[in-house]
């Protein structure tokens, strides 16, 4: 009997582990962006060494990368010339490498986590990496995928392999069905704070139960995205009929007699009846809550009808709440924000900007916030302006951008001002990820959007049930 | 790389949990295309004040500090980002292990690779070594000892084929590279062409 993850890791030892020897793991995508690739690159050329399979990589170009359509498509240069010459770095590594790359004016261009799964490349009992945490993203397929280091990109390039010890499981048991006004991002961030930001570390998680059945993929991908900020490198989701209806039809997905045949194959995937995990958690889905954090990890999070907690001789706590601004003991809504941020690997794909406009229409942001919308891909942005949705943020007072990771991680010019506080659909609220003394607040699309609205954190189903 | 058997130095502490790769070094500085001259931004956030001074109580600015070799810090040390630039930033500013209760997996495998030790200790050890910045620590990679003032010793562990490498001076790449029968057959077993 065997796990999901278990029956992906044994189809591709390519030398199982030893004692003295890490399995040497085969790797079917390698997804690659400017930022984490430079230094392996150079690595390759200084020991002479080329990629090995060009056709299973794909580069594109999302964190330092500008988001106002003028520095995309031209007419305006790149105002920080740093991103400038890594985005052209790339371009140059790839070009020598005969690596395909999305570049910046591709209209099949986006977030690395966002692309692979749009284009069919992410499938289920795949081995993927990425030399970025949020990898865990396209466990939502089935597949086995996590976050490497710059070094393990250079091994992954010159050998399509790597070296890696088998970690332990972990099921997160999720039951009965998630209420009306919570979404994927309040289950997962529920999780989080069960279990802890390190509750996951030498794990992959496999989320399973009837809450986690009754998700779309891009919902599946928001939980399997924030795997990681529970420590786990990887997080995977069983295939089903939603995932086969998600991939058939797309672009370098299988297709007619070798789309029988990979889902013939895929079924076999799903972990055996009775086989054990090494570790198990039981939530359930329908006592979930819209949740939202209040400190400086994702771990530090609550109901938002709920009160901070309270924790007693703890100087970490105490110092995280110093730099929020915020006190033990007090509710968090009607906290009043500066700037919502709609967008991310997390919640930036179309159903997620769907939830945020549908709160959104017919409103008015609230005077002296700003509200950013960044499409998570361009073929999102596309789909996003075919219904209106663009006009929706832009009626309401909000920006319209092209796509990228922007003020999820603030290196394009993206930024929260210091002492600002953001409500983010985002992944990480570590002290000045939004920007240097920026106060991030971890929420859904349906919480941001109201939050816009009445220029203070609100739940969501206050406006849609008023 | 260098082989390493022995570090020898003294403690800075950062008596925080949870210290993510963001605060080691944060985001605005990985827009380079290089390794080298990270440690100039190592905890900048910390470190500098928004005119750019070192603040003064930051433990990495006290005169003390100067010179250590090793980091204490709280439970689950470098969780967060993959960022491979969090071991180039400390190895850059001089330091050369770090001691935690946990170390989070991409950075522990992050740190081995660049010959940044991640030593994992007891809680008891641990809180010994928050309690005191600035003290000699001897890390012997041969025994898988840290040794430490008053007599006090503990064993960690460290992945055996990594702890060969760092051991050796021997490149993880270099073993990937001679595995290439074994990987030419596997992509043969699964319809790939030749590489």
């Amino acid at each position: 009997m065997k796990t999901l993850f278990q029956k992906i890791w044994e189809r591709h030892e390519v030398v199982p582990e030893t004692v003295d020897t890490p399995a040497v793991l085969y790797i079917d995508l390698h997804l690659v962006h400017e930022v984490t690739s430079p230094q392996a690159f150079t690595m390759l050329r200084e020991q002479n060494l080329k990629v090995r399979r060009p056709e299973l990589t794909l580069a594109t170009m999302d964190h330092s990368t500008p988001t106002r359509t003028e520095q995309v498509f031209g007419g305006a240069p790149i105002t920080i010339d740093s991103a400038a010459r890594q985005i052209a770095e790339l371009e140059r590594n790839c070009t020598a490498t005969g690596v395909e790359l999305l570049n910046l004016r591709s209209d099949l261009r986006g977030i690395v986590h966002i692309v692979g799964p749009e284009l069919g490349l992410t499938q289920p009992g795949k081995t993927a990496v990425c030399g970025d945490s949020h990898t865990s993203t396209h466990g939502a397929f089935g597949a086995l995928a996590f976050g490497i280091g710059t070094t393990e990109v250079a091994h992954v390039l010159a050998t399509q392999c790597l070296l890696q010890r088998k970690p332990k499981t972990f099921a997160i048991n999720v039951g009965n069905s998630l209420p009306a006004g919570v979404s994927a991002k309040d289950l997962i961030l529920a999780i989080i704070g069960r279990i802890g930001v390190n509750g996951g570390t030498g794990h992959v998680l496999e989320y399973r139960g009837a809450a986690i059945r009754a998700l779309d993929m891009d919902q599946r991908m928001t939980v399997c995205n924030m795997s990681i900020e529970a420590g786990a490198r990887a997080g995977l989701i069983a295939p089903d009929e939603v995932t086969y209806t998600f991939l058939r039809g797309r672009a370098r997905a299988p297709q007619g007699a070798a789309w029988e045949r990979a889902v013939a194959d895929w079924r076999t995937l799903p972990g055996d009846a009775g086989a054990g995990f090494d570790c198990e958690v039981t939530l359930d889905g329908a006592a979930i809550e819209p949740m939202i954090t209040y400190g400086t990890h994702p771990g530090m999070v609550m109901p938002i009808s709920g009160a901070i907690p309270t924790l007693r001789d703890d100087p970490v706590f105490d110092k995280a709440l110093k730099y929020m601004g915020l006190h033990a003991g007090a509710p968090i809504r009607e906290q009043p924000i500066n700037v919502v941020f709609i967008g991310s690997c997390t919640n930036g794909r179309l159903s997620d900007l769907r939830s945020a406009a549908m709160l959104l229409r017919g409103r008015k942001v609230a005077p002296g916030v700003q509200l950013l919308v960044v499409p998570g891909s361009q073929q999102v942005k596309k789909a996003a302006e075919a219904e209106g949705l663009d006009r929706i943020f832009i009626d309401a007072g909000g920006e319209w951008r092209e796509s990228g990771c922007s003020m999820c991680i603030g290196m394009n010019g993206d930024n929260v001002g210091a002492g600002q506080y953001s409500v983010s659909t985002s992944n990480r609220n570590f002290e000045g990820r939004q920007g240097q003394g920026s106060r991030t607040l971890l929420a859904s699309p349906a919480t941001a959007a109201a939050s816009a609205v009445r220029g203070k954190v609100t739940d969501p189903r206050e406006l849609l049930n008023g | 790389m260098e082989p390493i058997k022995i570090i020898e130095g003294r403690t800075a502490v950062l008596p925080y949990t949870n210290i993510d790769t963001d605060q080691i070094i944060p985001a605005r500085f990985l827009r380079t295309t290089v390794r080298a001259g990270l440690g100039q931004q190592l905890f900048s956030d910390w470190r500098y004040d928004a005119a750019g001074q070192p603040k003064a109580e930051f433990p990495l600015n006290q005169p003390a500090a100067a010179g250590c070799q090793v980091l204490v810090a709280g439970r689950n040390f470098g969780c967060g980002s993959s960022r491979e630039h969090a071991p180039w930033a400390l190895l850059d500013y001089g330091f050369r292990a770090v001691i935690s209760t946990e170390i989070a997996d991409i950075f522990r495998s992050n740190s081995l690779k660049n010959g940044l030790l991640p030593i994992v200790v007891d809680e008891a050890n641990a809180q010994w070594l928050l309690d005191h910045p600035g003290a000699p620590v001897q890390i012997d990679l041969e025994r898988n000892l840290v040794t430490m003032p008053e007599g006090r010793t503990t064993s960690f562990q460290i992945e055996r084929f990594a702890r060969y490498c760092l051991l050796n001076g021997v490149d993880q790449l270099g073993h990937l590279l001679q595995q290439s029968p074994a990987i030419a057959r596997y992509e043969a077993a699964h319809g790939l062409r030749p590489a």
